[in-house]
């Protein structure tokens, strides 16, 4: 006989469970899989139908999100030298030549500044301001609460046109500050929020028994406020970081040379010499990885948040 | 170690005034204790004190000096929270080196210091444990050695021992007491609770509603209340009070209750209207020789003594008598009261009126 449990649920629940799990996996893990897969086939195999599932691997796709090419004729490509590396050496076989490296490391570049520098910003100037809305008396608290909330109300694209007419006006159209202030302004409201809730958590008697301790307010809070903060910080940073990582809409409208990001790049890349889609996929795959690896990164800190949230009272 | 002398203090948070012109002193080395019920402004004070509010008006002076605008980390005086409020990001030696750092003394110092209070607390096994895991006890002698640590002029303790369960409490009521008394520090100990008051405070201070309503040392609060309140929050069961309207003499030294005359402290004042005679139960007697009667209506058996409820022609009231004295419920039984124990009071203000017994104390108030 099987006893009943109010922690543990029975075996057969837990069953259903991991077959809707792995269900769920597979729905919204496979476009990821084939972006990656298609990054590693070449052009060819990247089109056929049906659709190759086992493919050789190649890394053309890679080679050519990175460089740009120029065809040449036979002739000319039998008169040079034997190429010297292996990414030459794919080209060739294309009857092409590396012309010169392309823009996606710029862009790329680009994406890093203006996604962690808002970020890093937003969740700067919300922890000041969380701080300052959940610890002291603040005139209007709960109006200018719902007036930063008011912010989002609407989507931030509804606004395009004014911010893009202020940007041009204010010199900032296609600038990393430019880009950093829009995306820090849109995340702003969210990170107040979410860290004003955090630190309502931490009780006020941890910074009074600083104060007592001989510490300033402002070493307080850097001191004791901050470490019991980091939980709510580092979850906060990375849905800046989503946000600003991913924004499209913005990037498009307000960027096309020096600022450019990573988004609205990659679409790009299929125009240069004809449909190129392991170019995209690669490019793709490689702007996934940083938001990943600063998830997984913070992940580690958010886990340990929360146990130590559990042993504090 | 230092005196501190309040003169004059109020707070007000917007339209609510938690503290109402407070003034008295606290001596050199003095358990000092701030007793109220809830919403008294008792925290509040001791906030002020120790610089976590500041007052909307009023001095505080610590050691001769008026620090009342000074930030806390200028005062140098120790609080001890309720909830302990140790750093939980620290273990417990981190904890209570925490204010010598800020100090900037040197390591060495610090873990000399360190080791020497956690001796004195019974704690050095515990110094590398994070705080978290402590049970009540242990945390709150954390918490005392990261206030004592440091040598401060006063300490703040606000009702300390109120997150520890009963049995516990009474045990480091006692530590505490005795541990002042080695250090010899003065204190300033907030509670609601009276009998904690009473067995740890050289000196007490009443408070209601944000005003004083009495001050000074145990025995004075107890038998010799200033206020209907005083008398009503002190001891267990509290005062009994019996309304009458009369019209008394300055030199009085009786009053009349449904025809019965009862002694008292010689009068001070005159009053006229409507009056209390309050007496406290142990200074209730059953006894056959007065014609005063009431009906028992319950007894409590508290192993030496008893707590005997009575109905009066004047109201009800407990008697605490020995429990071999014998009350059956439903008897009628004599009534007398120990004459140079009563209180009188005002009905209307609460007010104790001046008598011999009183005299001098009530000055204080």
């Amino acid at each position: 006989m099987s006893s009943y449990s109010i922690t543990e649920p029975p075996a057969r629940h837990k069953w259903i469970a991991g077959v809707l799990v792995v269900t769920y996996a597979i729905i919204t893990l496979l476009p990821l899989v084939w972006i990656v897969a298609t990054g590693f086939k070449t052009p060819a195999d990247a089109i056929s139908y049906p659709p190759k599932v086992l493919f050789e691997p190649s890394l053309e796709g890679y080679v050519n999100l990175f460089t740009t090419r120029t065809r040449i004729g036979d002739e000319a490509l039998a008169a040079l030298p034997p190429p010297e590396t292996w990414y030459e050496e794919i080209v060739r076989d294309r009857g092409m030549v590396i012309a010169g490296p392309s823009r996606y490391g710029e862009r790329f570049l680009n994406s890093v500044i203006i996604g962690f520098g808002s970020t890093f910003l937003s969740v700067f100037l919300g922890t000041l301001a969380a701080y300052a809305f959940s610890r002291f008396r603040v005139p209007l608290a709960d109006d200018l609460l719902f007036f930063i909330l008011s912010t989002r109300m609407m989507p931030p694209i509804a606004v395009a046109i004014p911010i893009f007419l202020m940007f041009r006006q204010l010199g900032l159209s296609d600038t990393h500050l430019g880009m950093i202030l829009l995306y820090t302004a849109v995340n702003i409201s969210l990170a107040v929020w979410l860290l004003k809730g955090f630190i309502d958590e931490i009780p006020r008697e941890y910074e009074e028994a600083a104060l007592i301790d001989g510490y300033t307010r402002f070493q307080a809070f850097y001191k004791v406020v901050l470490p019991q903060a980091a939980t709510g910080i580092a979850s906060t940073a990375i849905f800046c970081l989503i946000f600003a990582w991913n924004e499209y809409a913005f990037a498009v409208l307000l960027t096309s040379g020096t600022a450019q990001t990573a988004p609205p790049f990659i679409p790009t890349i299929i125009g240069v010499g004809g449909q190129d889609w392991p170019a995209v996929a690669a490019g793709a795959t490689l702007f996934l990885l940083p938001v990943m690896i600063f998830t997984i990164f913070l992940r580690k800190h958010l886990l340990r948040g929360i146990t130590f949230g559990a042993v504090r009272k | 170690m230092a005196e501190i002398v309040i003169e004059n203090l109020r707070k007000d948070f917007g339209d609510f005034n938690a503290v109402k012109s407070s003034s008295f002193t606290i001596e050199d080395g003095e358990f000092f204790m701030l007793l109220g019920p809830s919403g008294c402004g008792k925290t509040t004070t001791l906030r002020m004190i120790a610089g976590l509010e500041l007052p909307t008006s009023g001095e505080i002076y610590i050691d001769g000096e008026e620090v009342g605008r000074k930030p806390a980390s200028e005062r140098d005086i120790a609080f001890v929270f309720q909830m302990f409020a140790l750093y939980p990001h620290m273990n417990v030696r981190k904890n209570m080196s925490y204010p010598l750092i800020s100090q900037g003394m040197p390591k060495a110092r610090v873990k000399e210091k360190v080791a020497e209070v956690a001796r004195i607390l019974g704690i050095e096994d515990i110094l590398n444990r994070p705080v978290g895991g402590l049970s009540g006890g242990d945390r709150q002698r954390v918490a005392l050695g990261r206030a004592i640590v440091r040598d401060p002029k006063a300490f703040m303790m606000d009702e300390p021992l109120g997150a520890l369960d009963a049995e516990f409490r009474e045990h480091m009521a006692e530590e505490l007491r005795a541990l002042h008394d080695r250090m010899g520090a003065t204190t300033v100990y907030v509670t609601h609770d009276q009998l904690e008051a009473m067995q740890m405070g050289d000196k007490i201070v009443v408070m209601n509603h944000g005003v004083i309503e009495q001050f000074g040392t145990p025995q004075d609060i107890y038998d010799k209340p200033a206020t209907m309140f005083v008398a009503d929050f002190i001891g267990s069961p509290p005062m009994n009070f019996l309304r009458f309207h009369g019209s008394l003499e300055a030199g009085a030294t009786d009053v009349t209750l449904s025809g019965h005359r009862f002694g008292m402290p010689q009068l001070r004042e005159p009053k006229d209207g409507d009056l209390v005679f309050g007496a406290r139960p142990e200074h209730v007697e059953l006894t056959d020789s007065s014609d005063y009667r009431g009906e028992v209506l319950a007894t409590e058996y508290l192993g030496t003594t008893q707590i005997v409820t009575l109905n009066t022609p004047d109201g009800q009231i407990k008697a605490r008598t020995p429990s071999g004295q014998p009350a059956r419920v439903g008897e009628r039984v004599g009534l007398g009261f120990n004459p140079a124990t009563i209180t009188l009071f005002d009905r209307q203000s609460g007010r104790a009126l001046r008598s011999d017994l009183n005299e001098g104390v009530l000055a204080h108030g």
